[in-house]
């Protein structure tokens, strides 16, 4: 690591004002302190927000649930309300890194957590998030791991949390305090595709910080899976993952959300082609329909061709386990 | 390596010494330290506390061998920094046994059914197996798998740490039964 100097936050606004400077805040650090170890990140000065009030799963506006910044992964995932009324979150949780990371990463952290592409972690390669205008590497390369959608000809990196994905299935919001006050972001605005910029992951500026994740108050706990597809069954990330939820009256689907993790820079929803399914019967055809249409623009890069038929059966059988898995 | 030695600010961040004094709480104990502050619990422990049950395998958090309990709960020290630690109850794998020398069960367990090859990983093993007790986790076999896939082991000794921690999880279960 870098040689850094290091100071407490004692509020979120004194927290905001050093990052508006270039200080780096830690919370969980699982990532941060990875990168810096690899020096892909060599912040000067880092901000621990740690003890801020931050740290409390409370009812949030509208029957919701309110996430703290400072939440662990853990904690989040086996909270008795979490479990019993969204389920997928806790499941996407659950499936993602390893007990030990799951036990010091934050909800505000998991956000924010950097692409593991192998050429961003490689300070001897090019890397167009890392450095920009430097090159991709990925395109030709090692690019297995890689998305299939919405990238730009300067970066084919994923995202590559769990947790977001099933935040995106349940239409999140994200709480952030900045130097211009608060924001609500929705979690489809909260991360960017690569476009001209790939060094930008989020629509974050700086000095703006997570406080809190909210939850709206539908937490499809009657018909909903997370379903990743990996390498190896634990500790492992997604090649293709699928939060499916689903509501319905008798057979026919009343409304249905799909996000997609691993094939993007953030996670990947169709709200036109699921509204288009609104009426129709729960069937494997009308899943497969769904599958067609947000695979629509998909696009290999060589490793990551097979990704693409992998999501489509992914998505489909993701809503069929949800469709007949009944909890309620 | 000079102690005390404060780094003036250049960039406007608030003036903060790049040496940090903070009391760490080890298996009861509280230190005084000194330390940088890009210093891990990990180095801190190893080095400057000279406990070295803990061990360094990748210092990435992928190994699972640097596994200490942080106010209860299995942490990767190596991905902590030391300076953040100042409040916190950490116990290493020296700190479990009773005073007496009395081994904690879960130490004696991986003992009694060669729960471990070469031992480099079995702190950490130990350790996460402590946290997964403690909160009554890894209910069916594929549980104790998953929750304990963080501590990898080269060896390959998987059976027989696997079969130590559901024989753990069982006698706690049968035994709750009973109560």
């Amino acid at each position: 690591m870098n040689n850094f100097s290091y100071q407490r936050a004692g509020s979120v606004a004194e927290a905001s004002g050093v990052a508006t400077e270039g200080g780096r805040i830690i919370a969980g650090g699982t990532n941060l302190v990875d990168l810096m170890k690899y020096r892909v990140e060599n912040p000067e000065h880092l901000i621990d927000i740690n003890r801020l009030a931050l740290g409390e799963i409370e009812d949030g506006p509208d029957g919701g649930l309110r996430l703290g910044a400072l939440v662990t992964n853990a904690a989040t995932a086996y909270d008795e309300r979490v479990k019993e009324r969204y389920p997928v979150l806790a499941e996407a949780i659950l499936s993602g890194a390893s007990t030990q990371l799951r036990n010091m990463a934050t909800n505000g952290g998991n956000l924010l957590q950097r692409t593991r592409c192998y050429y961003f972690y490689d300070t001897g390669s090019p890397c167009n998030k890392r450095e920009p205008g430097s090159g991709c590497p990925a395109m030709e390369g090692q690019n297995r791991i890689l998305a299939i959608l919405g990238t730009s000809p300067l970066c084919i990196a994923t995202h590559p949390s769990d947790m977001c994905v099933a935040l995106a299935a349940l239409d999140a919001t994200v709480n952030v305090t900045g130097s211009g006050g608060d924001r609500r972001i929705p979690l489809a605005d909260f991360h960017r595709l690569p476009g001209a910029h790939p060094e930008r992951d989020t629509n974050l500026e700086a000095g703006d910080v997570v406080t809190s994740i909210d939850l709206p108050e539908a937490g499809f706990a009657g018909h909903s899976t997370y379903l990743k597809v990996r390498d190896r069954e634990s500790y492992a990330f997604a090649l293709v993952s699928v939060a499916a939820c689903l509501e319905l009256d008798g057979d026919t689907i009343k409304e249905v959300r799909v996000a997609l993790g691993g094939v993007a820079a953030k996670p990947w929803r169709d709200p036109a082609a699921e509204s288009r399914l609104v009426g129709k019967p729960a069937t494997e055809e009308s899943f497969r329909t769904l599958a067609e249409a947000l695979l629509s623009g998909a696009q290999g890069h060589g490793h990551n061709d097979f990704k693409i038929p992998l999501a489509k059966r992914a998505i489909v059988r993701a809503l069929t386990t949800a469709r007949d898995n009944d909890s309620k | 390596m000079s102690s005390n030695t404060e780094s003036a600010t250049e960039n406007g961040y608030p003036a903060a010494p790049h040496r940090n004094k903070i009391t760490l709480t080890v298996n009861g104990q509280k230190h005084e330290l000194s330390l940088s502050p890009w210093t891990t619990l990990l180095d801190a422990l190893r080095q400057q506390l000279h406990l070295t049950g803990t061990k360094k395998g990748c210092d990435h958090g992928q190994c699972g061998a640097c596994t200490v309990l942080r106010d209860g709960e299995n942490v990767n020290s190596c991905l902590c920094l030391a300076v953040m630690q100042e409040g916190s109850e950490i116990v290493t794998v020296e700190g479990l046994a009773a005073e007496d020398g009395t081994l904690h069960p879960v130490q004696q367990a991986f003992l009694e059914n060669d729960g471990y090859q070469c031992g480099y990983c079995t702190p950490g093993q130990i350790c996460s197996t402590v946290a997964l007790l403690e909160h009554d986790r890894g209910n069916s076999p594929a549980e104790i798998r998953d929750l304990m896939s963080g501590n990898l082991c080269r060896c390959g000794a998987y059976t027989n740490i696997y079969n130590t921690i559901a024989e753990l999880q069982g006698a706690k279960q049968s035994g709750s039964d009973h109560e």
